[in-house]
């Protein structure tokens, strides 16, 4: 037994060519860390995967359909009334893609970092933070969109979306998972202690109670509505109710909008903390 | 042109300096190491080589560019064994070493042989379709160094490579690690125990507390810093110390540790035959020659393992 032969002529370092900022934080091989997203989620357990496909489907059946019993009927969007399934169904959405993209973006992450040290691996290669964090989030994102999927093939078939427009609900909860996703990211870079870790947990709760999910926030005085509306849930959830019925007002874009903001504050919140995260 | 040079390079964590302001050079081919003991600042200085680390000030250049600024194209040269093995648990063996090949942007027509090339040679083909968790030790260990090799690097970063391996292991380690020395490949090794740094190195830093306390070749800082020989004796744990002053001028210096004393002299048996004539009755006597070990303990006062 010799050394390995030296047969790689063509060193693919595809970075040579790269300027300044990327030049230090990529490789342009970003895709070969979603290539491993892939390949892990095919030789995953199905289990593993179909579990997170339920939690919302679980939600809507035990409130939907045991608590819509005793609510009746609610003032939908508009002020048109719908079933109280059908009033939670859409923010179940939302709320599915919000903890889905957070827990892939924090407690995934700062596992995979801390204790798996699976991002360690990956840069000592010629990927760089960059690679890892966008390949990261993309696949967070692409569980997002199975799920949604999923989900909207469950209320589709109970008879809870009444409009065309619901499809568009897909992509909404992938951009609702961008936002949350590329925040959580940012602020995984602050934490180094699993006690740290659980204040994400500590304020996500309350504002998926809180945020219209399971009752209209006019329940609220003024002040208190006003604190939840300035929170990025009670946007989606408002956003998605609209879509499951094709109702849209001036506030749609107001939600959209803040997702917009959101993803491209998160993004870029994300970016300039990427070397704390990964290279210390 | 230096394959790595560091001046000046300094790592604090908080109050911590890590690594204090030291200066070295690695030419190609060489076997370079870095000895001391833990905590010396030895895995940091690895960590800024291969860019994954910050550096709080000094220079660093590895294949003339700085790992900071360029660091995937300072890493597509590189091999990094990380003290703790970092394995894709989520992955087989052999899909360990081709997903590491990917990362380099390296096609499978080149990863898919290369894999089995380096399975054969860390002794791994029957565990190619082995998940991760079910090997042991000394396999995770070859597994992670043939993962290092994946890339062809032109120079290999071993971080204590062989820590925590039976002996047997170990041996088979050095001398993969010795044909690819061999091959040309220029090795940085770290390690605590200062026969590997013999086996391995062709010239040495000592570490203590971040900085650097002696450079050179083995031989050349065994002969600087210690005496030929080494008498070893022990009088008991009670008496060691209580004989220090009555023993030191047997020979050029003296270093007692809780066990035994250590004398350093040109001529042990000569020693240990004054001692001896001088009515002294040591439990136990060991002649030998001076190794790494001593030269740290003579230019630190302290083991290298604690
Ligand atoms: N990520 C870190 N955060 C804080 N302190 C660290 C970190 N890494 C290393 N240190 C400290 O830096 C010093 C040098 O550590 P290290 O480079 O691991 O030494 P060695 O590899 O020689 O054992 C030690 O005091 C260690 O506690
Ligand atoms: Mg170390």
């Amino acid at each position: 037994m010799t050394a390995p032969a030296r047969t790689l002529d063509v060193r693919r370092s595809r970075s040579g060519g790269l300027p300044g900022w990327f030049a230090a934080n990529s490789s342009g091989n970003t895709a070969t860390v979603i290539e491993r997203g892939f390949k892990v989620i095919r030789n995953q357990n199905w289990i593993i995967i179909v579990s997170g496909f339920f939690e919302p489907v679980f939600y809507l059946l035990s409130m939907g359909l045991g608590l819509g019993a005793l609510v009746g009927t609610v003032a939908g969007p508009g002020g048109a009334p719908i079933s109280y399934a059908a009033f939670i169904a859409p923010a179940l959405l939302a709320t599915s893609a919000m903890n889905g993209a957070i827990y892939d973006s924090t407690w995934n992450v700062f596992f995979k970092l801390r204790f798996a040290k699976l991002y360690e691996g990956m840069l000592a290669t010629s990927l760089g933070p960059f690679d890892v964090a966008a390949g990261e989030i993309f696949m967070a994102l692409f569980r997002g969109f199975l799920y949604a999927l999923g989900f909207m093939g469950v209320i589709t078939a109970m008879g809870l979306v009444t409009s065309w427009w619901a499809l568009a609900m897909v992509p909404v909860a992938l951009l609702i998972a961008l936002g949350f996703a590329s925040l959580g990211m940012a602020i995984t870079s602050y934490f180094s202690t699993f006690q740290q870790m659980d204040w994400i947990n500590i304020a996500l709760l309350p504002m998926f109670m809180f945020s219209s999910t399971l009752f209209p926030i006019t329940v609220f005085p003024q002040a208190v509505q006003w604190f939840i509306m300035a929170l990025p849930l009670w946007h989606g959830v408002e956003l998605m109710r609209q879509l499951s019925v094709g109702h849209f007002e001036a506030s749609t874009w107001v939600h959209l909008g803040y997702f917009l903001v959101m993803s491209v504050l998160g993004v870029a919140f994300t970016t300039r903390r990427l070397r704390s995260l990964f290279l210390r | 042109m230096p394959v790595i040079e560091a001046r000046a390079l300094t790592k604090t964590y908080g109050d911590v300096h890590a690594v204090d302001g030291i200066d070295f050079d690695v030419a190609s081919g060489e076997s370079f190491g870095l000895l001391g003991p833990n905590g010396a600042g030895k895995s940091t200085t690895m960590r800024m080589i291969g860019g994954t680390s910050l550096r709080t000030s000094g220079t660093l250049l590895v294949n003339g560019l700085d790992p900071e600024t360029h660091g995937p194209e300072v890493r597509a040269n590189l091999g990094v064994v990380p003290q703790t093995d970092n394995l894709d648990t989520e992955l087989r063996a052999r899909d360990n070493l081709i997903m590491y090949g990917r990362y380099f942007g390296l096609p499978y027509s080149y990863l898919r042989p290369k894999a089995d090339e380096l399975l054969a040679f860390a002794q791994l083909t029957e565990k190619a379709g082995e998940k991760v968790d079910n090997l042991s030790g000394g396999m995770k260990r070859r597994l992670t160094i043939a993962r290092a090799l994946v890339n062809e690097p032109t120079v290999l970063l071993l971080d204590e490579p062989t820590t925590g391996l039976d002996p047997q292991a170990r041996h088979i380690l050095w001398d993969r690690l010795f044909r690819l020395k061999e091959a040309g490949v220029t090795l940085i090794v770290t390690t605590h125990f200062m026969d590997e740094a013999e086996q391995l190195c062709d010239r040495l830093i000592v570490m203590d507390h971040g900085k650097i306390v002696a450079e050179g070749s083995p031989a050349d800082l065994i002969r600087r810093f210690s005496t030929r020989e080494v008498l070893e004796l022990r009088f008991g744990s009670e008496r060691n110390a209580e004989l220090v002053d009555d023993l030191r001028h047997y020979a050029d210096s003296l270093e007692p540790l809780p066990d035994r004393l250590l004398l350093y002299t040109e001529d042990g048996e000569a020693a240990l035959a004054r001692v001896r004539a001088d009515g002294h009755t040591p439990m136990t006597t060991l002649v030998r020659r001076s190794s790494l070990e001593d030269v740290f303990l003579r230019l630190t006062g302290r083991s290298l393992i604690d």
